[in-house]
């Protein structure tokens, strides 16, 4: 277990970075149960050795919520994990889910000084060591929650960004009333992400956690419906608005509306959420036989291998630009190919194909090349002429993008918005409506579940400061 | 949780089920509808509110057993519940402030045009409901449209009210004076058949639409119907739309998508039933 004595840099440096140990590819291709397995206690102390325990650490810079990496680090080598599960949770709200999920590649792992020379400390699979002991050992965890504040605060959606405010506001001190527009809570973290990345028990634990510490949430509330966010911003003391981005975008080619055509929210709420990955569901999901996803980010990769566990014998990525431009993370794309996925590189589909009777029967696409950069850096793809071809297929999953849904934003007159749609904030994330902060997808366009939380944690400091020295608004019935 | 309060049958496979919602039935407007998942692991159906009770906090959803699902909720009892009710959802009907109107209602789309017919009446509009059934045992509503305005019945089989579809007597009130807005929600070839009949003649048709919807806040696409060649999402765009630019041949297309799945868990509903008794 822990060492006698501290080891040397040098001994440090020469610990090879530790694999992390995956379901084979074969067997997970055909069931949802979770690919990456975690490390054993052996292999998670000895990757907790190779940190060279820097006195200005550049991974807590890359961090978007500044966890504490080389102490908790620190902690596990000592085999003190009661300390290293407090000090990941004071700063992490969700860290079994950031721990899986988090791009940890281009974050703290990025600038890990280790980085320069080999690979970096597996700073995301300690995390998730850590954050799994945690789970079941809550009794070992310290939580010293400030004394009631008397004030009360609305979280308007229940994904990374609202989960992440509740907790800080109510470790603040305030009563947190969480308003969620589906039956269930996680955003993105349950409808979205498949179980075989991220299994939706973390997600329930981690919110039971928070119920058990005071948050209350409210079910199939659609805020701009059920309330209005004026409406709430009355009843409330101050509210944060995390209700993530939403809209799919379709492509607009011909044949889109055909049975067989989904969007990829669409398509994993049914399998996720609604549980369709199994065979007893009563929400249906079309178990096509060639399925083609359309995209190249996170969203297109857990389509795509989500098709091939429902059983399609060819699952393909059509995607317009090429492997290097690929927005998924590396380890997914990684996943996907042992899994037997294909990917058509530089290829835009120009219509969805169907047979006489409404069913998609292939999608029709044309090759693309590189071309000068656009506004984003990449270089733009054009399409060459007469190299039209058809790939054969009996579903298509739409992946390529969300847009701002305007459900609670249009019924909000005083929110400004951006010309896309999205919410505008201050620095301190406040919105145009005095006492309304909103982060997280809704704010930034679809970014990642540690900037919502990010933004969830500093909207929260942010709410505690506004409320400090305001009254109470009286208690509504 | 939503206890169920009562379970009225209203045709052979049709019930009126009245269950708690306070907030639902506090702010509800006609036209609008919920989204109901009976229990753990059910489907989300959507469901439009027939009506609303707001002192009992009560609302009555008229729900016709097609499904799995629809048939397991119209075996509730009261003493049962409901797991999840979200909403009001979807907009509001776009109600004429006066003139004439005709409300068309064919199978459960009866109770759907009810607080319709309710709140043109309320805004003066003078209302002539026109709804319709297989035989005298299938229509619904007839009292309470009658509430609102004059009710013509129309039975396939002639065995009540006026024998013939609802269209033939539509046709009929069209040519006897000036509408200003029909207003029809039932079976898709059934709206079809009206619009098809008031295109000609340029009166303004509201349909209510029923694809297939999972969230019913505009986030999945799946309820996506193409109205003046555009695509709407029926859940919040609609899922009322002007019946002259609804493409109907698609959204009938697109409802029969799980038609197999559906048999599938018919029959094992079925079995399931067997094998209890
Ligand atoms: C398939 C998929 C895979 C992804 N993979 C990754 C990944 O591996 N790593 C990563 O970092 N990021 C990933 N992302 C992105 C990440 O999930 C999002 O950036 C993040 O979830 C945004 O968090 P949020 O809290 O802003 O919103 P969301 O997670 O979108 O949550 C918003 C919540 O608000 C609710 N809501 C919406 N409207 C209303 C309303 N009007 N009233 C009440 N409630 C409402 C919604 O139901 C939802 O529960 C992925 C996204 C998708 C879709
Ligand atoms: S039901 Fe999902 S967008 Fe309408």
């Amino acid at each position: 277990m822990s060492e006698p004595r501290p080891l040397t840099p040098k001994e440090r440096m020469a610990i090879e970075r530790q694999r992390m140990p995956e379901q084979d590819p074969s067997a997970r291709r055909a069931n949802f149960e979770e690919v990456n397995l975690g490390y054993p206690e052996r292999l998670a102390m000895l990757e907790a050795e190779r940190c060279l325990r820097c006195k200005t650490a550049k991974c807590v810079e890359g961090c978007p919520v500044a966890v504490d990496i080389p102490l908790f680090v620190r902690h596990l080598a000592e085999g003190n994990l009661p300390a290293a599960a407090s000090v990941l949770l004071r700063d992490n709200a969700l860290p079994a889910v950031t721990g899986r999920v988090c791009p940890q590649e281009t974050q703290c792992e990025a600038v890990c000084i280790r980085a320069n020379r080999g690979t970096p400390v597996a700073i995301g699979y300690l995390e998730r060591y850590v954050a799994d002991w945690a789970r079941t050992h809550e009794e070992g965890v310290t939580y010293e929650p400030a004394p009631p504040s008397g004030k009360r605060v609305a979280v308007i959606g229940s994904g990374p960004g609202g989960l992440t405010a509740a907790g800080e506001l109510s470790q603040l001190g305030h009563d947190v009333t969480i308003y969620e527009a589906f039956h269930a809570p996680g955003g993105v973290l349950v409808y979205g992400i498949p179980e075989f990345r991220l299994p939706k028990e973390i997600v329930h634990q981690e919110v039971e956690r928070l119920v058990r510490r005071g948050v209350r949430i409210e079910y199939n509330a659609v805020i701009g419906k059920s309330y209005t966010l004026v409406e709430l911003r009355r009843m409330y003391d101050a509210v944060f608005v995390a209700v993530g981005a939403g809209l799919p975008v379709f492509m607009s080619v011909p044949g889109e509306n055909l049975k067989g055509v989904y969007s990829a929210n669409e398509y994993l709420t049914r399998v996720n959420l609604m549980g369709a990955w199994a065979e007893s569901s009563r929400t249906p999901v079309l178990r096509a036989r060639r399925v083609a996803v359309v995209g190249g980010g996170n969203v297109a990769m857990d389509s795509v291998r989500t098709a091939k566990r429902l059983g399609a014998e060819d699952a393909v990525i059509v995607y317009r630009r090429s492997l290097k431009e690929m927005p998924a993370r590396v380890e997914e794309v990684h996943h996907a190919e042992e899994e037997g996925i294909r990917f058509e590189f530089l290829v835009a589909p120009v219509e969805v194909v169907g047979d006489e009777r409404g069913w998609v029967s292939g999608l029709r696409c044309v090759r693309m090349e590189l071309g000068e950069p656009d506004a984003s850096g990449r270089r733009r793809p054009v399409a060459i002429e007469g190299s039209e071809f058809l790939i054969p297929c009996e579903a298509v999953v739409v992946a390529i993008g969300t847009k701002a849904n305007p459900l609670l934003t249009s019924t909000s007159p005083d929110l400004r918005l951006n010309r896309w749609g999205y919410i505008e904030v201050d620095s301190n994330g406040m919105t145009s409506m005095p006492g309304v902060f909103a982060g997280g997808d809704i704010v930034r366009g679809a970014a990642t579940v540690i900037l919502a939380m990010g933004d969830g944690k500093a909207a929260a400091r942010a709410i505690d400061a506004y409320l400090a020295g305001k009254p109470s608004l009286p208690v509504v019935p | 949780m939503h206890p169920v309060v009562s379970n009225t049958k209203l045709s052979p496979n049709v019930v009126r089920l009245v269950v708690e919602a306070r907030r639902v039935a506090e702010i509800r407007r006609p036209g609008q509808f919920v989204i109901v998942r009976m229990a753990p692991g059910a489907e989300r159906i959507p469901l439009t509110i027939a009506d609303a009770d707001r002192e009992a906090g009560t609302i009555a959803l008229v729900i016709q057993a097609v499904g799995r699902s629809t048939t397991e909720l119209c075996a509730l009892r009261p003493g049962d519940s409901v797991r999840d009710i979200a909403g009001p959802l979807g907009r509001p009907t776009e109600l004429i402030a006066s003139g004439r109107a005709v409300c068309v209602g064919g199978g459960v789309g009866t109770a759907v045009v009810h607080p319709i017919a309710q709140a043109l009446h309320r805004a003066g509009v003078e209302v002539t409901s026109i709804i319709g059934g297989r035989s005298r045992e299938w229509v619904i509503y007839e009292r309470e449209l009658a509430e609102h305005g004059e009710v013509i019945v129309c039975t396939d089989d002639g065995s009540y009210g006026r024998p013939g579809f609802v269209t033939e007597a539509l046709r009929d009130v069209l040519a006897a004076g000036t509408i200003d807005a029909v207003y029809a929600v039932g079976p898709v070839p059934m709206m079809q058949a009206v619009v098809a009949m008031t295109r000609p003649l340029g009166v303004h048709t509201i349909v209510s639409l029923n694809p297939i919807m999972v969230d019913g806040t505009g986030m999945c696409g799946g309820c996506r119907v193409t109205v003046g060649g555009e695509p709407r999402y029926a859940c919040v765009d609609g899922p009322e739309f002007d019946g002259h630019l609804v493409d109907f041949d698609e959204l009938r297309d697109r409802l029969t998508t799980y038609r197999d799945f559906e048999r599938a868990a018919l029959e094992r509903l079925d079995h399931d039933c067997k094998l209890g008794s």
